[in-house]
């Protein structure tokens, strides 16, 4: 059979119709679909693939059952590597991952593995396929810190082995940027995120929300009183950043992370009683997914949307697909524009943005080319709304409380690259709280990585 | 879930819970709050805690019906319980990590403002339970908005109270007595504390900074996690932004900006209201409101 260099499109809701809808945008492949796509992969016998997937899922193996309609057997495959497959499916940023590595891209489309990933997590969802316990029971109890990517995994993992586990949530639903950060439209929370969490706890982990470690209960207390032989700390980077801006503390303006957790984990987009903010224009400052993430969400509560950028278009952190859609939603981006002011009413309510050109100078220690402000160039933006999308960083809440604990300058927790170790024994880290905000699939490789490291160490104990 | 042990109605807006919540008793201070959320669909809100029983397991919450959410919570029975109780949050009042021998020597005077009462009388309790002199004087606008009289009588060297029509104790504001108990009766204290209403921490601060008291005040501003993750309940204090939730909630009264905060306060207020609105009247809410573009 020849190759075929293209990939089988995936379909997706019509944009005009998608902006006023939290429902999915990408509505996945069926099954004729996928057995279609599978047909692509060439199984490699050294699969590049493997290597650019962080958990390192066998990826030929799986598309080869998939391509044979053993979906059961294809989710097993995954299930070896990944508890969570129909969340990475979606969010993953294939292109830089194990799509990129694919040796199809080179003359054509790589094969579509994301998707395919996906598909197979929903058809086992939705065929009541679930993953199976431990049959061995060990002793030892973990405590894990946070219930998003990287302590979901780490748990899944760890009771996979037997050990016996327990997650310590500090919101009233686990699940971390998972339900309260990926808008609906890209990340279902009933049909998808529910349902993968609760796979983890039929492996046997338990979850105990509303308990913010370091206030309603310590490290040590967790190790000396509650009896957890070891902890891992998966708590994220949920501290968000401002600039500093005259008139950010205007009514109007908002962090990402508040817009996104009303929206998201609040459901203020239905019938629950959080509030939102409804603006006719809105500016959204900073160029990552987050960013994506709130102006699409603005988008769809009503508001006209742009997108302000220091740097240009190729500079973007944000994922293509997202970027993509977003410019299909109706976004309007400005790049080289980088905010000086935010301009108030005398009721202290948003009335526009100042914003400055920017020009591109010397590539900074980022490798990326620093921005120039260029002198003279201000000009207003008319909006009532602001949303601040620049990043966040580690809550020192955990590292202050707990003895022995090392961070960087960042507030990051200092650990091991292999294992997760702490600089205190029989504590481990890892996923945001140690790189500060990066993506889903290292956070949960690096929840992996500690498991690998906790049981390691349980087991000379 | 957190089970509710004990409800009493204060007075006619002002409820008192004691709720099981284990974690939180254990560990809770005075000046730290919890974040409630009473049904699946419900928000999360803060709430001061005003006392604790740790062999229980419970913490005492008082609230004032002044929205949806508050709304709901009053309907709450003893038996019934919270969807959700986090915490302890926030930083404890200074004075829980101060030398005790320094404290002992330090006169405290405490103003709370109506609902603003619950918050203040853990503070007394402990202070004086520490043999700490502690006055306090409550402030309210009248008679049946007075709460905690009593138990504060026992957990405090003097109570003045304050209506603003005179219907008990004295006729006049809180800040009225401490001026009163300063100037004419040449009192002297080392600290204030001053909770309440935004509008009256802040008459409270002027005054305390023309008598040279060092002034804590407990802000309560907009909050959704209440763990430092979304900056909801930023406030301005010396000029650098703070996150209440994390920093606080108690600022040095003297370096808030409370002309920001009490315009941040105003957000959501129309929507808080419209809603209230709607479920109260249901069908028969037409508008009138002057914010849903009703007919009046």
């Amino acid at each position: 059979m020849p190759l075929r260099k293209e990939k089988v499109p995936v379909r997706e809701q019509d944009a005009k119709e998608r902006a006023c809808n939290f429902d999915e945008v990408c509505l996945g492949y069926n099954e004729e679909e996928a057995v279609s796509e599978a047909g692509r992969c060439l199984h490699c016998k050294n699969p590049l693939c493997v290597g650019g997937c962080p958990v390192s899922i066998h990826i030929p193996e799986f598309i080869a059952a998939v391509k044979e309609r053993e979906f059961e057997k294809a989710f097993h495959i995954i299930n070896e590597s990944s508890s969570l497959p129909a969340i990475c499916g979606r969010v993953c940023p294939q292109e830089s991952q194990c799509e990129g590595q694919c040796i199809l891209g080179k003359s054509g489309d790589p094969v579509a593995i994301g998707k395919l990933e996906r598909f197979v997590a929903d058809w086992a969802r939705e065929h009541h396929i679930m993953p199976e316990k431990a049959k061995e029971v060990k002793d030892q109890k973990v405590a894990i810190v946070g219930s998003g990517p990287a302590g979901l995994a780490c748990a899944g993992d760890l009771a996979k082995m037997g050990y016996q586990v327990k997650i310590f949530e500090a919101l009233h639903e686990p699940g971390g940027v998972l339900v309260y950060g990926i808008p609906e439209f890209r990340l279902p929370k009933d049909e998808v995120v529910a349902p993968e969490i609760e796979n983890v706890r039929r492996l046997g982990v338990e979850i105990e929300t509303d308990v913010i470690v370091g206030k309603s209960v310590t490290v040590d207390e967790l190790m000396e009183e509650e009896g957890f032989d070891a902890v891992f700390i998966g708590s994220g980077a949920g501290l968000p950043k401002f600039m500093g801006l005259p008139g950010e503390q205007a009514n109007g303006v908002f962090s990402a992370n508040e817009f996104l957790t009303r929206n998201n984990l609040m459901k203020a987009f239905m019938d629950y009683d959080t509030p939102i903010f409804h603006g006719k224009k809105v500016a959204v400052v900073g160029g990552g997914n987050v960013a994506m993430d709130a102006a699409r969400t603005a988008l769809r509560l009503g508001s006209q949307t742009y997108i302000i950028y220091r740097r240009s278009e190729a500079e973007l952190p944000a994922r293509l697909e997202e970027i993509h859609h977003a410019k299909e939603e109706g976004i309007v981006f400005h790049f080289l524009t980088n905010p000086v002011e935010i301009l108030t009413n005398e009721d202290g309510w948003v009335t526009g943005i100042r914003c400055q050109k920017m020009e591109l100078g010397e590539p900074d220690a980022s490798g990326r080319r620093r921005p120039i402000p260029v002198e003279g160039s201000e000009f207003d933006i008319e909006v009532d709304g602001v949303i601040m999308a620049l990043g966040t960083s580690p809550n020192p809440l955990i590292s202050s409380t707990t003895e022995g604990l090392e961070t960087d300058r960042r507030h990051c927790l200092v650990a091991d690259k292999e294992d997760g170790a702490t600089t205190r024994p029989g504590v481990f880290a890892g996923g945001d709280a140690v790189t500060g905000a990066a993506t889903v699939i290292l956070a949960m490789g690096a929840g992996k990585a500690a498991a690998a490291g906790i049981d390691k160490y349980l087991k000379k104990v | 879930m957190y089970r509710i042990h004990h409800v009493e109605k204060l007075t006619d807006t002002i409820y008192k819970m004691d709720v099981e919540a284990p974690r939180v008793a254990k560990r809770c201070q005075p000046g730290e709050f919890v974040i409630v959320r009473t049904d699946e669909k419900g928000e999360r809100i803060p709430l001061t805690i005003c006392d604790y029983d740790r062999e229980k397991g419970c913490i005492t919450i008082v609230f004032q019906v002044v929205g949806q959410s508050t709304e709901k919570m009053k309907q709450l029975k003893a038996g019934d319980a919270f969807k959700d109780i986090t915490g302890p949050l926030g930083k404890p009042s200074d004075f829980v990590d101060e030398d005790l021998e320094t404290l002992k020597k330090k006169r405290y005077i405490l103003i709370a403002g109506g609902v603003g009462t619950a918050p203040i009388y853990p503070q007394a309790k402990w202070l004086h339970e520490r043999h700490i002199p502690v006055d306090v004087i409550i402030g309210a606008r009248s008679k049946d908005l007075l709460i905690l009289t009593e138990e504060m009588k026992e957990v405090c060297d003097h109570l003045y109270i304050m209506t603003d029509d005179g219907s008990f104790g004295e006729k006049g504001v809180g800040t009225d007595k401490l001026d009163q108990l300063v100037k004419e009766q040449q009192e002297h204290y080392d600290r204030c504390v001053a909770i309440g209403p935004m509008i009256m921490m802040k008459f409270v601060c002027l005054h305390t900074k023309e008598l040279g008291i060092p002034t804590t005040v407990s802000l309560n501003p907009i909050m959704v996690d209440g763990t430092g993750m979304c900056g909801a309940c930023r406030v301005s204090v010396g000029g650098e932004v703070k996150f209440a939730c994390v920093d606080g909630p108690e600022f040095d009264g003297h370096q808030v900006d409370f002309d920001q905060a009490m315009k941040r306060q105003q957000m959501y207020k129309t929507e808080e209201g419209r809603r209230m609105l709607e479920q109260l009247e249901g069908e028969t809410h037409h508008g009138g409101c002057g914010q849903c573009g009703g007919e009046a």
